[in-house]
């Protein structure tokens, strides 16, 4: 393979890697806190989309991007409020459970309301400007994608380490009961984090799918999947973790699909989980928390 | 006589009616047909819930990988059933591998005798490989905490399902094309019980064996595990051993089920067993009450009824006193379900039938109850 | 309250039961032949399943009834949705059957069809397919026939077509585990090579798929003169915008299911000069019966708010209902098996040509239009025939 040709697969591959740190820092947020694997993040995620495609009917681009992340936020806080929160003392099964309902749910809403039909995601203009570098080219949202990850990233850290609400998130997530004991008012606190966790989700749909040009009720479950997957390499609960974990993800992928294995670039996630939780369970960067046995 | 006795009869005479039933069913099966339809697929979703349950709501290890260990039943079961003059037509891509070609020629010149055995052998073998296979994967995955085991199966089921259909292993599985011109049920006891009866004696059997194991010994040591998993060791039962034989037992009779439902569809695709599936079947044990296999048995025929007859209801345009109600659209059914499974989950934890099984006793309490009251 | 909301939910679980089994509706009236329509409505095939269904449906209004026995029947049609999916296709076919029908159309997709044809057959319910192209539907199922040419013909077709134009090297994406485009797809790189071309790449991609970068990264690394890209109308957009964005500048060929006007909208300008093989061409009616369904389903289609182009599924869905209509006559009867008979005699002038069929059931059609897109629009190019 030449090397320009090698370099556009790198391309391909930081771009989507980028989209699945943003939507792997969402269900790392939420289990650091809740202990609870959102099944529902990436149909979430698959949302957004459908709420571009809607503003971006009525609505110029500007308006209609914020219009999408403000929505798809709100939705997923008040999934929290109606989903999970009344399971917060059942059994682990029963709010898991819960999670696999919402996302099946979601998946059968928008393939009632949208058909099934793959809807063509619309172009945002300067978005799709092409540019080239000799044999290489790209759209601006490819080079964007990782660009904006990183900063979103380095916002979201400065968040957390260094204001009052970060402060308490981290709390939280260390000490559930503890937390609570010292007056830290875990509802807002659980609806913070959900909040965070969608507006990424949302700012990765729009980058995502600006690229892929289409959605369907299901764009969101294998995405979603491999997020999580992003999210336990990395070490759940961290958030750079789940950073790196997306763009190992999205790059191998990439390679994958480029050397033929297509069919088995999903199985090679799962297959990287399963030896990730074998290994080493807290993931690269996590720290030894409670034993997994 | 004692109750004992009067219960079994009564036990009897239901199944009795029930074959009846069927028997006319089969009697009548151009006009029938949904009907009969109906019941076959309840009948196997029965068959997985059960499995599920067993493994799910009576060892309390929360597992999301069914779809995987029925893919391999199915896939083995039609690999070994597909007649031999189509198999040629069936991989017409890329053609099929000689060992499984030369096989099946075997096979098909054996006796007439061993032949219209072949398809449950087919079917135990697919168990067989699957049960193997849980084993295998058991050693690994049993260790992890309950999300973890969630998401480590619904991977590796996952992971089946993309080698079924990756292209290199076309030979065998004919890669994503999916095998089709699977024969239909076979009659049992040369022709004594029609094939249309077969997938309900296989799950009556399957189910009465789990029955057997939940009230033994082995099902105390389940019920012991999903409760307290420190004071079960304590008490000296083996985690490991026990965590992998219901791992085995709940993946044999996946694969079992994996295979009828071959047979009923008579084409597969790996997409037909895809997280869906398993979602699907996780929303039969929900709603019939975990940790209750008549509520699973009695869920799945109910689901899979509502899913058809709701499929002409609510996915058509209704038109009430000549309005158009507005909401029903294809895909609405659909919609009802999820928000039913959210309900079940929210509010009615316990489904159907929460972790009671069916008793005479408790029927004839309900039925006496009123016919006291009604005499008072 | 719980144990009462559990009864209702009980009852009405129960009371599914009993309607599920329920069979046809029984009307008093005419009598009535029922015509099973098995089409995907919505999925991946959605779109195209829809146009046929309409030249289904238009058929049906133009000739509602048949004469059996002397009497007149009105005919009435079942839809069932199978969604593009092979799992479906079983579902919606067991469905079409219990409501009594006596012939099936359908279905727009290889794939389904494939998957429901042993369901038919079992049932003895005879299917016309009208734009199923893979030659597995007809093989060995004597109760499936098709009116429209085969992949072998269309592969064969668009190779020779990519040799005039000069091409000498060509690259093949097909998606896997769908019939029709791994189906098309190979027979075009056989007849291409055949001719003394050679295929530089042959790329797959997975069902829903939406980025094709990687692919067309290769593609572009070895310089072909023609991608031939049978796929569904849904990816058809995204692999050519997608290739255009990567500089791509071979010259982009498809088969018969690229002519949907919503490729052109979803592609805009990317698809300038994209080739493609189909059954019709609205701008030349070859008889007096096609020229008055061309201006019929012209405002047939307005009136159900699509485009004035017509599709070329859409005349063979109307078609396919003709061909079994005249089965159904000629059969005098509404069993499955009188009228699998009978249409194996069926000799009609359809609006997409002559349709007589051979002793596997496909129609005797050795005529190919190819179709270029020129300015937005689909222009028909040349007729290509058998020799």
């Amino acid at each position: 393979m030449s090397m320009s040709t090698i370099l556009q697969h790198c391309l391909t591959g930081i771009s989507l890697g980028g989209a699945y740190a943003l939507i792997a820092i969402g269900y790392t947020l939420v289990y650091g806190i809740l202990r609870l694997i959102n099944f529902a993040h990436g149909e979430i995620f698959m949302m957004a989309g459908y709420f571009m495609i809607f503003s971006l009917a009525s609505f110029p681009w500007p308006i209609a991007i914020v219009i999408t992340v403000v929505v798809t936020t709100l939705m997923g806080v008040i999934i929290e409020r109606v989903a999970y929160k009344p399971l917060r003392e059942a059994p682990r099964m029963s709010i898991m459970i819960s999670a696999i309902g919402v996302s099946f749910l979601l998946q059968n809403l928008s393939t009632y309301l949208f058909t099934a039909i793959p809807r063509g995601y619309p172009e945002i203009p300067f978005l799709k400007r092409i540019f080239r570098v000799g044999d290489v080219s790209a759209s601006f949202v490819t080079i964007l994608t990782p660009v904006l990850t990183i900063v979103l990233v380095m916002v979201l850290m400065g968040l957390i380490n260094r204001t009052k609400t970060g402060m308490a998130m981290r709390a939280v997530s260390k000490d559930f009961e503890t937390a609570k004991l010292m007056g830290i008012n875990i509802n807002r606190i659980i609806s913070v984090t959900f909040a965070i966790g969608s507006f990424l989700a949302a700012v990765g749909s729009i980058l995502y799918f600006t690229d892929r040009m289409s959605v369907t009720p299901f764009s969101g479950t294998l995405p979603g999947l491999k997020c999580f997957v992003a999210a336990v390499f990395g070490g759940i609960g961290n958030i750079p973790g789940a950073v790196v974990g997306g763009f190992f993800i999205g790059i191998v992928e990439t390679l994958l699909v480029a050397l033929g294995y297509s069919t088995f670039s999903d199985a090679f996630t799962f297959l990287l989980l399963i030896v990730m939780l074998l290994v080493r369970p807290t993931g690269l960067f996590g720290e030894k928390t409670v034993e997994k046995v | 006589m004692n109750i004992k006795k009067r219960n079994t009869i009564y036990s009897l005479v239901a199944i009795a009616l029930f074959l009846a039933f069927l028997y006319w069913l089969d009697a009548n099966r151009l006009k029938q047909g949904m009907m009969i339809s109906v019941l076959q697929k309840g009948a196997i979703l029965a068959l997985v819930a059960v499995a599920m349950n067993l493994l799910n709501g009576f060892t309390g290890l929360f597992s999301l990988g069914q779809a995987g260990f029925m893919s391999i039943g199915a896939y083995t079961t039609a690999i070994l059933i597909i007649p031999v003059k189509s198999l040629d037509g069936v991989y017409y891509m890329n053609g099929v591998h000689p060992a499984i070609m030369s096989l099946r020629v075997m096979m098909a010149e054996s006796p007439p005798f061993l032949q219209s055995l072949y398809p449950f052998i087919a079917l135990l073998l697919g168990g067989i490989i699957a049960a193997v296979a849980a084993l295998l994967v058991g050693l690994a995955v049993l260790r992890l905490k309950s999300d973890y085991l969630a998401i480590a199966t619904l991977g590796l089921s996952e992971i089946v399902r993309a080698i079924f259909s990756s292209p290199q292993f076309d030979q065998i599985t004919n890669g994503s094309y999916g095998l089709n011109k699977i024969p239909n049920f076979p009659s049992m006891l040369w022709g004594l019980i029609p094939s249309l009866v077969t997938p309900f004696i296989i799950t009556g059997v399957c189910v009465a064996f789990i029955v057997l194991l939940i009230n033994s010994s082995y099902g105390r040591a389940f019920k012991a595990i999903r409760e307290d998993e420190i004071a079960a060791e304590a008490m000296g039962i083996s985690l490991y051993k026990h965590k992998e034989m219901s791992f085995v037992i709940s993946s044999f009779f996946s694969a079992i089920a994996g295979g009828m439902l071959a047979m009923y569809m008579r084409s597969i695709e790996a997409k037909t067993f895809s997280i869906m599936l398993t979602y699907d079947i996780l929303l039969i044990v929900v709603i019939g009450g975990i940790g209750s296999i008549t509520g699973s048995v009695v869920s799945a025929f109910l689901v899979t009824a509502a899913k058809e007859w709701w499929l002409r209801f609510f996915d058509r345009p209704l038109t009430l006193f000549g309005m158009e109600v507005p909401l029903f659209r294809t895909g609405f059914r659909m919609v009802i379900f999820s928000i039913l499974l959210m309900i079940v989950v929210l509010i009615y934890r316990r489904g159907l039938f929460g972790t009671n099984e069916f008793s005479w006793d408790a029927v004839r309490r309900r039925l006496g109850r009123r016919g006291k009251e009604a005499r008072s | 309250m719980k144990k009462y909301a559990i009864a209702v939910l009980a009852i009405l679980m129960v009371g599914s039961l009993l309607f599920a089994g329920g069979g046809a509706e029984k009307k008093d009236g005419p009598k009535e032949v029922v015509i099973g329509v098995f089409q995907p409505l919505t999925g991946e095939n959605g779109g195209g399943g829809y146009q046929e269904t309409l030249g289904i449906r238009y058929a049906n209004k133009m000739y509602p009834t048949v004469v059996i026995g002397g009497e007149t029947y009105n005919v009435r049609l079942v839809e069932a949705d199978n969604k593009s999916d092979k799992t479906e296709a079983v579902t919606a076919a067991h469905s079409l059957i219990s409501s009594g029908a006596s012939v099936i159309i359908g279905s727009y997709g290889s794939g389904v069809s494939i998957a429901a044809g042993d369901i038919f057959q079992d049932n003895k319910v005879p299917a016309v397919g009208a734009s199923c192209t893979n030659p597995q539907v007809t093989l060995g199922n004597d109760y499936y026939y098709r009116i429209c040419f085969l992949d072998p013909f269309q592969g064969t077709v668009m190779a020779n077509f990519a040799i005039q134009e000069g091409a000498t090297k060509a690259a093949v994406i097909t998606q896997l585990g769908d019939d029709y485009s791994s189906g098309l797809g190979n027979f075009f790189a056989r007849a291409f090579r055949d001719l003394g071309g050679s295929v530089v790449s042959e790329q797959q991609f997975q069902t829903n798929a939406t980025d094709f970068k990687s692919i067309l990264t290769n593609i572009k690394a070895v310089n072909p003169d023609v991608i031939f890209a049978p796929s569904s109308i849904a990816t058809a957009p995204l692999i050519i915008k997608q290739a255009r964005e990567l500089g791509i500048t071979a010259k982009i060929m498809a088969g018969d299911t690229w002519e949907n006007s919503s490729i052109i909208e979803n592609a805009g300008v990317s698809a300038e000069g994209v080739v493609l093989s189909t059954f019709f061409d609205d701008a030349d009616p070859a008889t007096a019966e096609a020229s008055k369904f061309i201006e019929g389903f012209r405002k047939y289609l307005v009136e159900n708010k699509q485009d004035e182009i017509i599709p070329a599924v859409s005349a063979l869905g109307y078609d396919a209902y003709l061909t079994a209509l005249r089965g159904i006559e000629l059969a005098n009867s509404t069993k499955g098996p009188a009228i699998r008979d009978a249409l194996a005699l069926v000799d009609i002038e359809g609006v997409t040509g002559r349709i007589i069929f051979d002793e596997n059931g496909d129609a005797d059609k050795d005529m190919a239009f190819i179709k270029v897109v020129e300015n937005g629009q689909f222009k028909f190019l040349k007729t290509v025939s058998v020799i």
